[in-house]
């Protein structure tokens, strides 16, 4: 008997039922959402999942309009799902591992609002290219 | 880096944006399995941590603990926490050996003296004077009753620290305990598992390095985070154990399905931790995922348990009733189960939202 002959079906990921819980999970948080604008996380490593319902998670909550890359210690991927409100957040580390991924229920989340401490020290630099016109900034950033 | 920098006071010297740090805690958060939401509270919490002096060792095991914290997959979380420890002493892993090994822990002991974070990971063994394990002439014995004396507190890694594990199992030819069989007076944390977890692990200590404490623990000493539901709860496979479909041989039609494994002597209703949700080896899967049962490795005794085949005798009680009702009315009954299920889990996820530093300080 060759591995061949070994007669390997992947089950019927219908039957299962993980998907339609996290989907019903995420319709209670958006109608929360548009009742009360109370914006919410799923963090999704710390749900039960095959590797197939992941996968078909994905294909489910489509993508939308919107796609944000924030490079920053790694990438990470921000999408707006087919579903509006509904965003899509997975943080990678500098190797590509997956460190964080989180369902948002927000307008927008709240990783792509520019902080204000990094805004402070934004506008203190473009303050200083404005004083020093002939310092070498542009070249550096 | 300097003693007292802090992680915040770290990363900005580096020119790295708040937003980058966000998502930093926001790893943590996962890491930590805390509500994504506690992000900013992290943030909070972090902007204080200072660097705590750790150090740790190994007495009867067989560094299955160790090669499960160095192998595992994110290293850059883990380089961060590990830069935010000061690893004093671990002899498998540091450069120095003999007195000068020796050296270095008796060095950290006197400097951090009552501030200093102790990790053990095997089981001390007591029989004829303790003479099965030494290391450097010293009994496991003597110098975990030294190196615990000016601990902050002790964390216990894998079965054989938290329980006793392999070596305390039937007959027990060493006389192997625990390490809280040993010392009574200080907070020991149990990260059971053999080997545990390696994000348990560092998700301990990263929010001992967050909150400057230890977890909640559960009634066994283990972070309620991480052991606070079954395998079972947390199966992909759970469902088919609410509709009664078991797998009743490793070869036959429901094994192939992927049914539940709860008949072939699956331990997954008895066992407390992560495996369900946080995986192995780089989240590719976990022993049920690959088709055989759990072992009940994280749980006291695991060993002696009877065979890893043989089925539990008394499944958890309340789901039962149900489930055996599903089996015969079908699916209705089973879809009440799991929405119970849902409510009880929306409910305590809605109690542990809009948290606070103090309140994931309890966590």
């Amino acid at each position: 008997m060759s591995l061949q002959d070994i007669h390997i079906k992947v089950a019927d990921a219908h039957s299962v039922g993980n998907l339609d819980a996290i989907l019903n999970e995420i319709a209670t948080r958006l109608g929360d959402y548009v009742a009360g604008g109370e914006t919410s996380l799923i963090d999704l490593k710390s749900l039960p999942f095959s590797a197939d319902e992941y996968e078909r998670l994905r294909a489910k909550l489509g993508r939308g309009e919107v796609t944000a890359r924030l490079d920053s210690i790694g990438d990470s991927e921000i999408y707006e799902t087919r579903f509006p409100g509904v965003w899509w957040v997975t943080h990678y580390n500098v190797e590509g591992d997956i460190v964080a991924d989180l369902i948002e229920i927000a307008s927008v989340p709240a990783i792509v609002h520019s902080q204000p401490e990094d805004v402070h020290i934004g506008l203190a630099h473009l303050r200083h290219i404005l004083a020093h016109p002939a310092s070498s900034d542009e070249v550096t950033k | 880096m300097k003693e007292q920098e802090t992680l915040e006071q770290r990363l900005s010297g580096q020119g790295v944006s708040r937003r980058a740090f966000l998502k930093f805690c926001a790893a943590m958060a996962t890491m930590m399995a805390l509500p994504p939401s506690s992000a900013s509270a992290i943030a909070t919490a972090l902007a204080k941590a200072k660097r705590p002096s750790v150090i740790w060792l190994s007495f009867q095991e067989c560094t299955g603990c160790t090669e499960s914290l160095t192998r595992s997959h994110s290293p850059t979380l883990e380089s961060l926490i590990f830069d935010m420890i000061s690893l004093d002493y671990h002899h498998t892993l540091q450069a120095a050996s003999g007195f000068a090994a020796e050296q270095a822990r008796d060095d950290a002991m006197k400097a951090f003296y009552g501030q200093y974070l102790l990790l053990v990971d095997g089981s001390i063994p007591l029989k004829d004077g303790g003479v099965y394990s030494t290391i450097a002439g010293r009994t496991n014995l003597d110098m975990l009753e030294e190196a615990a004396k000016g601990a902050a507190a002790i964390i216990a890694v894998g079965s054989c620290a938290a329980f006793g594990g392999l070596p305390n199992a039937q007959p027990n030819p060493t006389g192997a305990v625990p390490v809280s069989d040993i010392v009574k007076d200080k907070l020991i944390v149990n990260i059971s598992g053999c080997p545990p977890i390696p994000a348990v692990i560092t998700g301990v200590l990263a929010h001992y390095l967050t909150f400057g404490e230890l977890p909640a623990l559960d009634e066994l000493g283990r972070p309620k985070a991480f052991y606070g539901e079954t395998i079972h709860d947390r199966c992909y496979r759970r469902p088919f154990y609410d509709q009664g479909k078991f797998a009743k041989t490793f070869d036959d039609e429901g094994a192939r399905n992927g049914w539940c494994l709860y008949e072939l002597g699956c331990k997954g209703p008895t066992t407390h931790n992560a495996c369900a949700t946080t995986k192995w080896n780089g989240g590719a899967g976990f022993p049920i995922e690959a088709g055989h049962g759990c072992i009940g490795c994280s749980e006291p005794k695991f060993w002696d348990a009877g065979s890893f085949y043989t089925p539990l005798s008394a499944p958890a009680a309340d789901v039962t009733t149900v489930a055996q009702a599903a089996a015969v009315i079908g699916a209705g009954a089973a879809i009440a189960l799991s929405a119970v299920d849902r409510a009880k889990k929306r409910k305590a996820q809605q109690a542990r939202e809009k948290l606070t530093v103090e309140d994931l300080k309890g966590s």
